[in-house]
């Protein structure tokens, strides 16, 4: 039972992480769309914003995996 | 929990290991990759920079040759112009002497002849003079052959004078 | 890497959906299986490190055993199999009444017993449980583990392949590479360039270079080796190796801290000195989270990759069915090519946030 809450927990983070990527992602193909030539810059900016915020999103699916560890 | 509890043993040994292959590469690998390929960006940089230094270099090469030609050319064209007056001054100076000998010969030959015919009418006159005297003679002595002719003439004579 | 995430988190969708049902086979074997197969448990045993490397087979099957090297008053020095081997033994915790199976050593292990891969000293011949942990005493355990193999593994294989490399240009001199040093030098060149000159300022970057390559190829060949099937190490999936990656960036960050960088944490220009008694602790939470984060996100990732592909493996003996081969086989296959490109990816970031973590650290100040 605590496995499975610790993994809707897990499972919310990684919702909000979602988001938060999903509009990295399409804000980055904005602007490579309207500044092509920028391109790279922008990609660099954009996995920089992607890992911290992945980040936050392992920090649940770590919360999660204790949850899941039948040894916890 | 065991998942995320460092373990001290295998902190240990990552340490070691981690710490030994940074040694080793820093000292055996990275140095001279990273030496070699640098010097040959740098190598690759220089040779650009050469070619576009010997390109900078040929094109000056041109324009000076370019210079050159033009140089050449002017000189040339200078050289004939001046062969071209000094072969109009001796055509032009030829052409005044000969003038002047044309004339100098032409001033002779007109004195020549002047003088010539000078000496011939002086001739003509002498001798037009002797052949007046002559007549005048001859007429003269006809006239005086009588005493008649002689008493005449002496009166026409003195009719010329009276009338004068 | 969004794109993973992604498709991780569907993976695991679905893959809880099919683990959770029993409608497909399974049903007519239940009555043979006497121990009923979990997948928690076999996930967690293959992320974690051990101390045997497990080829293939049961508890019978074929293992290499790797040496054991406690401290505890002196060097103890033993094989494991003297644990592997050993005699099984359950443990009543005290209170609740739940079991605890554990194992006592044998022969020279003796007097220890190992529950999920950690040394215990017994005590009056059995281990004692509490909150489901065992409170026994712990020597500090030097093992070779599954992982430390695996790590000299990994510097084997740098070595080697970087010192042939290293070899070729001292031979051929500064040259277009050829062979090996063919497929190194753009790695080399990536990292130098895109890493750390671009995130370190131009006059100083040429000092970390170094650090950056060596961490960038020690994930990258660890994530690698993590993938192929009988080695499968979980090296960068454990929070101890990722841990101590982490110091090291903070130590070099902090070590090569300027002026600029230390002012801006202890004295944040403009701000006003009442409230630097707030800012000085959140600015030094702040030096510490960032090599945190690069702590967890390593591990998350690549333990995650281990997780579901194991997970999807595990299919196959939920069901009891060779069967489900043929759904769970190629998923785990394209999980695994996916992880190559994981394993890239995460070297690439944590050598790329360690760039930036020390560009800042070197930042002039602008005015």
């Amino acid at each position: 039972m605590v496995g499975s809450i610790a993994a809707i927990g897990a499972g919310l983070a990684v919702l909000g992480a979602g988001l938060g990527i999903g509009r990295v992602g399409g804000s980055a193909m904005d602007a490579i769309a309207r500044q092509p030539e920028a391109s790279g810059k922008i990609q660099t900016a954009m996995i920089i914003a992607a890992a911290l915020i992945e980040g936050v999103a392992l920090f649940g699916v770590v919360v999660g995996l204790l949850g899941l560890n039948p040894a916890a | 929990m065991e998942l995320v509890t460092p373990d001290l043993g295998l902190l240990f040994w990552t340490g070691l290991v981690f710490l030994c292959l940074l040694f080793l590469l820093v000292k055996f690998a990275w140095k001279p990759i990273l030496g070699a390929v640098n010097a040959r960006e740098e190598n690759i940089a220089n040779a650009l920079e050469l070619a576009e230094k010997t390109k900078e270099e040929m094109k000056a090469l041109q324009a000076q040759n370019e210079n050159l030609l033009k140089e050449a050319r002017a000189e040339r064209d200078s050289m004939i112009k001046d062969a071209k007056e000094v072969a109009s001054k001796m055509i032009e100076d030829a052409k005044g002497t000969a003038k002047v000998e044309a004339e100098k010969q032409m001033t002779a030959a007109r004195e020549a002849i002047q003088s010539e015919k000078a000496g011939a009418i002086a001739e003509l006159k002498t001798q037009m003079a002797a052949f007046s005297i002559e007549i005048a003679e001859k007429i003269v002595r006809q006239e005086l052959s009588s005493d008649d002719k002689q008493k005449a003439l002496a009166d026409k004579l003195v009719e010329d004078i009276n009338m004068n | 890497m969004a794109i993973k995430s992604a498709m991780n988190r569907m993976l695991a969708v679905i893959t809880a959906i099919l683990m959770s049902t029993s409608l497909f086979g399974g049903e007519s074997h239940e009555g043979e299986t006497e121990h009923k197969f979990n997948v928690n448990e076999m996930i967690m045993h293959h992320i974690q490190d051990a101390h045997e490397w497990h080829l293939w087979g049961g508890h019978d099957g074929t293992s290499i055993y790797l040496p054991i090297i406690l401290m505890d008053g002196g060097i103890k020095t033993f094989s494991s199999t003297h644990f592997y081997h050993g005699t099984p033994m359950v443990a009543v915790e005290e209170g609740t009444g739940k079991e605890h199976e554990f194992i006592a050593g044998v022969g020279p292990a003796e007097g220890y017993a190992m529950y999920h891969e950690t040394i215990y000293k017994m005590d009056h011949g059995t281990l004692h449980f509490e909150k489901g942990h065992p409170h026994n005493a712990a020597p500090i355990d030097f093992s070779i583990t599954k992982n430390v193999v695996s790590m000299f593994m990994t510097f084997f294989i740098l070595i080697l392949v970087m010192f042939s490399v290293a070899k070729f240009y001292k031979k051929n001199g500064a040259v277009a590479p050829k062979g090996i040093a063919k497929f190194i030098e753009p790695l080399i060149v990536f990292v130098r360039d895109d890493i750390a000159k671009a995130n370190i300022d131009h006059h100083k970057y040429k000092k970390y270079v170094p650090f950056l390559l060596t961490i960038f190829f020690f994930i990258l060949v660890s994530n690698l080796t993590g993938l192929i099937p009988l080695v499968q190490a979980n090296v960068t999936g454990n929070i101890t190796v990722t841990l101590f990656l982490a110091v090291c960036v903070l130590l070099v960050t902090v070590f090569s801290g300027n002026k600029n960088y230390w002012g801006h944490i202890f004295a944040t220009p403009g701000v006003p000195k009442a409230l630097l008694v707030i800012m000085v602790p959140i600015e030094i939470v702040g030096v510490l989270t960032k090599p945190f984060a690069l702590m967890i996100r390593l591990f998350a990732n690549i333990t995650a990759g281990h997780i579901i592909i194991l997970a999807l493996i595990s299919i196959i003996f939920l069901n009891q069915s060779a069967a489900w081969g043929a759904l769970s086989v190629p998923m785990a296959l394209f999980i695994s090519v996916l992880e190559i490109l994981v394993a890239f990816l995460q070297a690439y970031l944590f050598a790329m946030l360690s760039a930036l973590f020390i560009g800042a650290a070197v930042e002039e100040a602008h005015h």
